[in-house]
């Protein structure tokens, strides 16, 4: 692995995943290292398996084979709530919030087992100050203040997705992982989206899956290419932009 | 941060405001509560009432798992007749034993009964949701229901268990033999739970159940087990399910193999349906509701249970938020001044749809009572059910009602359409 980052210091370490659904290996031998605080992009095509990857580094899925480690703590195998507890947040790629719920329901239900309410049932939810805090805050800062009463299921496919970013975030882990924020965007959409997601995540470790290759040059410090389940390269914008591999495999004519 | 400061205080503003509107709504409810028997005191009235009190926190206490968390039960009556048993074995060890137990206490025993059950087989149940917990509560009614003939020590076979009320300690020289004090009883419970109930839905488990209802995927990802929640709220709604069944057997001084069975979990399926699921006060108007149709009904036809399956079906159909979700339907034409533009339409519509129904009724009852011959009596009109004018009657009702009706309906749509486009443009949702 050329400029792989060692264990040390690595907020997500992926090794030698194998995920195989019957006879079919969906990720073979996949090796890779995000370090606390980078913005780490997962570029590939279609079909590569970078949904896979996000279900399997946060719990949605188990792999067959190997681990992945938050933080230098193994978790895989553990649950995604579980996994969620110890700082690492993700994101859908296709919208999945909670239709019935107003915009403040749904980010106020993210903030609840951060700030340590639990299962509570004998705690009023509208008076929890460090709740209500939170939650405005959070709505303040993906710009739905004003949609606060609004069934999530009445919203805009933009607003969505930027409630999406904001019920990620709210928990306030450590680790975000966001998959395709900006898909299906018109152009205005997504550079407000990008500049959304680069403030939110500042300080903090993000991993990314996105198609729009000026996001991923713009916004990541590094990236991995995973081609048919497998990473062929990792490394600075820079870098990938001249990784022979990569040129052939993927960016073709786009990375110049 | 300004704005996050400015809607913080927006928010206090609205919760107060909001406070004092929702606490003369349940004060409303309990004066209603108190003033009833006082205005209709005939023994009748008062066993309505007292049934409806008991159908209405079982109601209340079916929505926990149906409207909040999305689990749809098919044996929520366990949790009830289990309850009504425990209350009925808690009167008589009383009795027995002559603990200071004063009768009003008792319907707590109830709930605890619903609870422990619910605690010992919610686990398993409410592993998975969806047509998995359907299948499964459906085996578990069956199986407590047919075990309650069988355990005969415990149900008391096909006669059950019977109790008597009065023989337990008097509370305030109450001793709870005239059905106004059993009244109040039930009152008195019914207030206790539903403001608990309400309570519930507003804490952080009730919210995070509305959340496991809409999307137990995503709960995964903010650091909920959906399991856990499932499994909370069905413990929930078997506790106030048992208090309900408690009350139950206060009521009748017994407990039998009917009140754990399919009827009794299908009608609290349909009253909390034809209510609304997705208010809280829904379940409590479907409660009344088909408390009245049940008492009334089976007075005036052996078809009862026909007119309850089209009336579910209606529901279901034209209006799944329920008779809650209807009336709900108006706030916003409420708030947005529109109302008055769709009120004639319905208007006329009333007289169509009525004569629609007195058609289908008299059809319904002509094919019931043409063997028996008794004569169909609507409106203070007899008609004779094996008389050729009276199908003819019927026919015409139904399908010149019906031809007209649709006409109508449309009218009502179409003054809905721009009351709600005004609504929408005034800012008010629609």
């Amino acid at each position: 692995m050329s400029g792989a980052v060692s264990g040390k210091g690595a907020a997500v370490e992926v090794r030698a995943v194998e995920k195989r659904f019957g006879n079919v290996g969906i990720i073979r031998d996949l090796n890779l290292s995000v370090a606390e605080g980078e913005r780490h992009a997962i570029i590939g095509p279609n079909g590569a398996g970078k949904s896979t990857t996000f279900n399997l580094i946060s719990g949605h899925i188990a792999p067959t084979s190997g681990e992945v480690k938050l933080n230098g703590d193994v978790i895989s195998g553990l649950r995604p709530f579980e996994i969620n507890r110890r700082g690492l947040s993700r994101s859908f790629q296709v919208t999945n919030v909670f239709a019935r719920m107003t915009v403040w329901e749904n980010v106020r239900c993210a903030v609840l087992w951060a700030t340590g309410h639990r299962y509570a049932f004998w705690k009023n939810v509208d008076s929890l100050p460090e709740v209500r805090e939170r939650t405005a805050r959070i709505l303040d800062d993906i710009h739905l203040t004003h949609r606060r009463d609004v069934p999530a299921g009445l919203l805009t496919y933009a607003e969505q997705r930027e409630l999406e970013i904001g019920i990620t975030i709210a928990s306030g882990a450590t680790v975000v992982m966001l998959d395709e924020p900006t898909a299906g965007m018109s152009h205005a959409e997504t550079d407000r989206a990008v500049s959304l997601i680069r403030r939110l995540t500042e300080g903090k470790t993000l991993v990314i899956v996105e198609h729009d290759m000026s996001v991923v040059f713009g916004l990541a410090d590094r990236i991995s290419v995973l081609v048919y389940g497998h990473i062929i390269a990792s490394g600075t914008p820079e870098e990938i932009r001249r990784d022979p591999k990569v040129k052939e495999a993927y960016l073709g004519e786009e990375a110049h | 941060m300004t704005t996050a400061a400015t809607s913080t205080a927006k928010v206090a503003a609205d919760a107060a405001g909001g406070s004092l509107r929702f606490y003369g709504v349940w004060l409303i409810g309990i004066v209603v509560l108190i003033v009833l028997p006082m205005i209709f005191s005939s023994g009748g009235s008062l066993t309505s009432f007292s049934l409806i009190g008991i159908a209405i926190v079982f109601a209340l206490s079916y929505n926990i798992l149906l409207g909040q968390t999305g689990l749809l039960s098919f044996g929520h009556a366990v949790h009830y007749g289990l309850g009504g048993f425990a209350a009925c074995h808690m009167m008589n060890a009383v009795v027995s034993h002559g603990w200071p137990i004063p009768l009003p206490f008792i319907p707590l025993f109830g709930g605890l009964g619903g609870l422990m059950f619910a605690m010992i087989i919610g686990w398993v149940m409410t592993k998975r949701a969806g047509t998995v917990f359907a299948m499964i509560s459906l085996g578990i009614g069956e199986l407590v229901a047919s075990s309650s003939l069988i355990l005969r020590s415990v149900f008391g076979g096909e006669s059950g268990i019977t109790t008597d009320r009065t023989a337990l300690p008097k509370l305030l020289g109450w001793s709870f033999g005239p059905q106004l004090q059993v009244y109040y009883l039930i009152a008195f419970w019914l207030v206790l739970s539903a403001i608990a109930m309400y309570a519930l839905t507003r804490t952080p488990l009730g919210r995070i159940c509305n959340a496991v209802r809409d999307n137990p995927e995503r709960v995964q990802f903010i650091g909920y087990d959906p399991h856990v929640v499932r499994y909370i709220a069905f413990c929930f709604a078997g506790f106030f399910a048992g208090i309900a069944g408690g009350l139950a057997a206060i009521n009748f001084e017994i407990a039998n193999s009917a009140y754990l069975g399919a009827i009794q979990s299908g009608l609290v399926l349909f009253s909390t349906f034809i209510g609304g699921t997705a208010f809280f006060f829904g379940p409590i108007l479907g409660a009344i509701l088909v408390t009245y149709l049940q008492l009334g009904l089976t007075n005036l036809t052996t078809a009862w249970q026909l007119y309850f399956g089209i009336i579910f079906i209606g529901i279901v159909m034209y209006a799944p938020g329920g008779i809650a979700g209807l009336l709900m339907m108006h706030r916003p034409l409420i708030r947005a001044g529109t109302l008055w533009t769709v009120i004639p339409s319905y208007l006329v519509a009333i007289v169509p749809t009525v004569a629609l129904a007195c058609g289908v009724i008299l059809a319904i009852e002509t094919v019931a009572r043409f063997s028996g011959g008794d004569a169909i009596n609507l409106f203070g009109i007899a008609f004779n059910p094996t008389s050729p004018v009276t199908w003819i009657a019927a026919a015409v009702l139904v399908v010149g009602g019906f031809v007209v009706a649709r006409l109508t309906w449309r009218r009502i749509a179409e003054a809905w359409d721009r009351a709600g486009t005004v609504a929408r443009d005034r800012g008010y949702l629609a």
